[in-house]
């Protein structure tokens, strides 16, 4: 994406900030809610069902004058495990980053057993990440396994 | 050091510590009346009935002179109010100095010990953790086997939902144990257990028909296999009855064979087993009393 001299440019271009690219395009919504990006006073813009050859369709998104610690964009690796970071200064990018699956996933994710505590009671939800892939999450609540395919983005 | 420590999962406790209670159950077993409590308060919340468990608990803690507070059955209660688990427990802990407790959701003992300023003991959480029957499975095996080590174990019934088998293979894979998984198809032990077991070097055959193995073991870990369990009822009809223990099926075993049931009974033991020598279920039913004991004297730091 972003490659100016094919004259593919579909999203504007932003001069200091972040470009989170290769995003699935499904699930675009669920990384905007897990950064919090409907929440910030930043400018935002993104694309969807962009042609990628990796994914598909690929959504990306751009977001001004943010710069995103670790620990806040390794949240992401649940939705969008292949996503890549541009970090852009002055229109350049001068850093690229991958995102990486944390040990521990706390909120974020609902437990997909209907008779654990967390889905009665308002309780963050805590996994310890016990397989990274394929996706697998302990709760340390009631002990079972949330796998990828059961994973639900909490809203 | 189990001082001050939750019991709420099998896997809290080491091996060290699951040794300690064994040891500790033993003398109170030998010594029942030690009034180790006098004028301490113990709450027994019961969020869903459990005659057993509960009056297991309340007897264990009347032997030691201690004090029990709480309800047996949640609808007697502010829950039926909307109170949370949270509110509950953050006011219970100010009353009591631990708290057991019997939950239907799972997960719901280790939340109550993130809440509570004092240490929970879960007496079963739905279908996830019920340690404390680990605990006496365990005391009783060293009873009746004189080790804990090397055991030869069939486990029998239903090993799919079973929790108290899941628990025990936990607990005992400190202990290099041999099992003998006999069950249905439709309620086969569970791969992660499987996998925990391979990933541990513990070995385990599985088998359809308890007569296969029944001659060669040291225990003989009997569950019910309850019809609901079943999506075909057909499959039940035709199952059920190979997991029916007979006394006439006794003969040939291994005279320390003993036979544990975590009980209710239903069915999959007969009434002519009881008369047996090799029937240890009542006896492990009444062990689960001196087990509590141990557990509850040494989280509070009395024994």
């Amino acid at each position: 994406m972003c490659n100016v001299n094919n004259k593919e440019l579909k999203v504007s271009a932003i001069k200091n900030g972040t470009v989170i690219d290769h995003i699935p395009a499904e699930n675009l919504f669920k990384v905007i809610s897990i950064l919090g990006l409907e929440n910030i006073p930043n400018q935002v813009t993104f694309g969807t069902n962009l042609e990628s050859r990796k994914l598909g369709r690929k959504s990306i998104i751009k977001v001004a004058d943010k710069f995103f610690e670790d620990a806040e964009i390794n949240k992401i690796s649940l939705v969008a495990p292949q996503a890549k970071l541009n970090i852009i200064r002055d229109y350049e990018v001068v850093e690229k980053r991958v995102v990486n699956v944390p040990d521990e996933v706390v909120g974020i994710v609902k437990c997909f057993n209907p008779k654990c505590i967390t889905n009665h009671e308002p309780i963050v939800t805590h996994f310890a990440v016990q397989s990274k892939q394929p996706l697998e999450l302990k709760c340390r609540y009631c002990e079972k396994v949330t796998t990828e395919k059961q994973m639900e983005i909490i809203k | 050091m189990i001082k001050n420590k939750s019991l709420v999962s099998i896997t809290d406790f080491t091996k060290d510590e699951i040794l300690r209670i064994i040891e500790l159950a033993a003398d109170f077993e030998a010594d029942p009346n030690q009034r180790l409590l006098e004028g301490r308060i113990i709450a027994s919340l019961f969020f869903e009935p459990s005659t057993r468990t509960r009056l297991s608990f309340e007897t264990a803690i009347n032997r030691l002179g201690g004090r029990v507070i709480g309800f047996s059955d949640a609808n007697a209660t502010s829950t039926t109010k909307g109170e949370t688990l949270k509110d509950t427990i953050k006011m219970v802990s100010n009353y009591a100095e631990l708290i057991v407790m019997r939950h239907p959701l799972e997960g719901a003992a280790r939340y109550a010990s993130e809440q509570s300023r004092v240490p929970i003991v879960n007496a079963g959480d739905g279908a996830n953790q019920h340690p404390s029957q680990t605990l006496l499975d365990m005391f009783s095996m060293h009873k009746t086997q004189g080790r804990l080590d090397n055991l030869k174990i069939a486990m029998v019934g239903d090993l799919k939902y079973g929790r108290t088998v899941h628990s025990l293979i936990q607990a005992m894979s400190h202990f290099s144990p041999t099992f003998y998984f006999v069950a249905p198809d439709e309620l086969k032990m569970p791969n992660e257990y499987k996998d925990f077991l391979r990933a541990h070097g513990i070995p385990f055959e599985e088998h359809r028909d308890m007569n296969e193995v029944i001659d060669k073991v040291d225990i003989l870990y009997m569950t019910r296999v309850q019809k609901e369990r079943f999506s075909d009822l057909l499959e039940y009809q035709r199952v059920k009855d190979a997991y029916i223990l007979h006394n006439s099926m006794l003969e040939s075993t291994r005279p320390n064979l003993r036979i544990l049931h975590p009980l209710p009974r239903v069915n999959e033991i007969s009434t002519d087993v009881d008369s047996n020598p090799k029937a240890y279920y009542f006896k492990q039913a009444e062990n689960g009393v001196y087990t509590r004991m141990a557990i509850i004297a040494s989280i509070l730091g009395v024994k």
